[in-house]
């Protein structure tokens, strides 16, 4: 009780003590609860559609806590949600999040120059974000491109036939 | 000269996807029209005679699907769009969703009039979130049309239908757990039963079918059935989406007449293997399909071809691979994706893949012990009995091929020769 306590403050003013939760972030977020009519079965859109509007591309706990009171679900289930589905984060990732495929399709089709390109270019490695927090890797199954194998999606869009240095530091420019 | 052909894919390329109208100037929901004109029971008729199997991979006949959908007593049913394609080497749901999304909205209202439903609800996987838009946009535009919503064309009939999101997770590809996440939950498997076709979302009856099918059912609808049985084989009529990529110079999604064989597909269609190199093995529906080798490429598609060769057509995926990759290397990272993608929630797949892992990286290394690979097929053998859900009873598939098509590249051959002596 203590912390919903906390949490309520959070939507009054007080919200200074908190780093992330400010005031105009808790009314996109009571924008995007109430653009659902705060369906508790349209949790998992919630969750990503807010996770893109902080900044680093995460849920930070104050943010889950906020949404655990706001729709009146437990936090637990909240939590159960984002460490569930690889696509929600509970920890701060970047700018940009690299998501770079290491199924089968990429890899027969030769991604190795593309990972070690995006490591060599950015200095990162899997589950890491470079210093100034521009951009988290991320290795993730799958997403459906294998006809431009090998692929990577940055911040969800899609780059594919990434076979030569050149090719794969051409996208990285576009994100600078 | 081309071996591919038009009818679930008639529309690609013929209007613009993001626009009702200029779907209708191509006799865009003429499906809907006459489907309403039909009884429940004639359109079951139909989708029995076009006798589809269910394109999302389990390869249950549609036409007995919907009757038992829409004999489960109900007022209130659900139908599900599982737009959830997570096989690696999977997309050719993607190309109807980013191609032809109106077909989709239209087979989605078929089969909820034909079912007795009044919600719809497209399960959207979170790695398409770019397609989202124009998803959304057929929705609300078919809705301000009056093809969605209450009493459509006037027939009494009212159908709505909801977006949902999934957040990259594979298993969701399974109804019960797709339906787990569309509740706003984690997703895994709900134990059986209750079946969802009685009890599913909601609590409500529920019919769960892929995007291709409800694709192909919009179009045996429009120009009857007869087109499409033209195509195809006496043991697989019809038509399929393939998603082709791999060491393939043509790689994309291809509608083919079953009965081509591989060699037509991978050669005729995908144009070969690239650079030289020689085929080495494919894999057939995904990851959680089994791999065959170069020698039998010349095996018809079909359902009762390739099952002789113990492969499957499953989700439609084609993935080709040369000689350059090695078939352990194969194996590992299949089984990565295994490891990534088990919910955890039974043990035989939770931890038989674990170990699994541990011995095919052993292999990987050269460093396996005399009975590595005896021990991995006695687990995989387990886990395709005991688990709980479809993934983790086909997670092996791959492993338990290879070993069969490739032994020596596990070492067999020698230990066999050492047996000799
Ligand atoms: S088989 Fe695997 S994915 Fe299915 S319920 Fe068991 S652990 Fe989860
Ligand atoms: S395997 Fe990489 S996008 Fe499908």
């Amino acid at each position: 009780m203590q912390r919903l306590e906390g949490v309520r403050q959070m939507n009054s003013t007080k919200t200074e003590s908190f780093g992330i939760l400010t005031r105009e972030l808790a009314q996109e977020i009571d924008k995007t609860i109430n653009h659902y009519r705060s369906n508790s079965t349209k949790l998992v859109g919630i969750l990503l559609d807010i996770q893109d509007i902080i900044p680093k591309q995460y849920i930070p706990r104050e943010v889950a806590a906020y949404v655990s009171e706001k729709m009146n679900i437990p936090l637990s289930k909240i939590y159960d949600v984002i460490s569930f589905y690889a696509a929600l984060s509970d920890v701060p990732r970047a700018d940009y999040v690299i998501q770079l495929c290491d199924s089968v399709v990429c890899k027969v089709t030769g991604n190795t120059t593309l990972r070690d390109t995006i490591s060599q270019l950015l200095g990162i490695k899997e589950q890491e974000s470079t210093p100034d927090g521009k951009y988290w890797l991320e290795y993730t199954p799958c997403f459906g491109a294998c006809d431009i194998s090998p692929a990577m999606r940055i911040n969800g869009k899609v780059f594919g036939h990434l076979t030569t240095q050149d090719s794969v530091k051409a996208v990285l420019d576009q994100y600078r | 000269m081309s071996k591919t052909v038009a009818i679930i894919t008639e529309n690609f390329g013929q209007y613009d996807p993001g626009s009702i109208h200029s779907y209708l100037s191509i006799g865009g929901f003429s499906a809907v029209k006459k489907a309403l004109t039909m009884s429940s029971a004639e359109i079951i008729e139909m989708t029995k005679k076009a006798a589809v199997k269910g394109r999302g991979g389990a390869a249950y006949d549609t036409g007995r699907k919907w009757a038992q959908a829409a004999s489960v007593p109900g007022e209130d049913k659900v139908v599900i769009c599982n737009a959830d394609e997570g096989e690696p080497c999977t997309f050719k749901d993607r190309s109807i969703l980013s191609k032809d999304p109106f077909r989709l909205i239209e087979g989605m209202i078929i089969a909820g009039y034909t079912v007795g439903a009044k919600n719809g609800y497209i399960y959207l996987r979170e790695e398409y979130r770019h397609l989202r838009p124009l998803i959304r946009n057929a929705i609300d535009e078919s809705l301000s049309n009056g093809f969605l919503g209450d009493n459509i064309l006037n027939t009494g009939f009212s159908f709505q239908i909801h977006l949902y999101s999934g957040a990259g997770a594979y298993v969701c590809g399974e109804g019960s757990t797709l339906i787990e996440s569309i509740e706003g939950k984690s997703g895994r498997p709900r134990i059986k039963p209750p079946f969802i076709k009685e009890c599913g979302l909601f609590q409500l009856p529920t019919l769960v079918n892929n995007v291709e099918t409800l694709a192909i059912a919009a179009a045996f609808i429009q120009h009857g059935v007869e087109e499409y049985l033209s195509h195809g084989t006496s043991g697989s009529p019809g038509t399929k989406i393939i998603s082709l990529a791999g060491n393939i110079k043509n790689p994309g999604a291809y509608e083919i007449p079953f009965g081509l064989t591989l060699r037509e597909i991978i050669y005729d269609i995908g144009g070969g293997i690239p650079d030289g190199h020689e085929l080495k093995l494919f894999q057939l529906g995904g990851a959680s399909g089994k791999i065959g080798p170069a020698s039998i490429v010349d095996t018809p598609y079909t359902y009762e071809d390739l099952a002789k060769e113990g492969l499957v057509v499953g989700s439609g995926g084609i993935l080709v691979v040369d000689d350059r990759t090695r078939v352990i290397d194969f194996v590992k990272s299949i089984q990565d994706f295994f490891i990534h993608e088990s919910c955890g929630k039974c043990t035989p797949c939770r931890e038989g893949n674990r170990q699994i892992a541990k011995i095919i990286d052993r292999f990987v290394e050269g460093s396996q012990r005399p009975d590595d690979l005896q021990t991995a097929e006695r687990f995989a053998n387990i886990m395709s009995n005991c688990a709980f859900c479809g993934l983790g009873e086909t997670a092996q598939s791959t492993l338990l091929s290879a070993i069969k098509h490739f032994p020596q590249e596990f070492g067999l051959t020698e230990v066999a020769e050492n047996e000799k002596h």
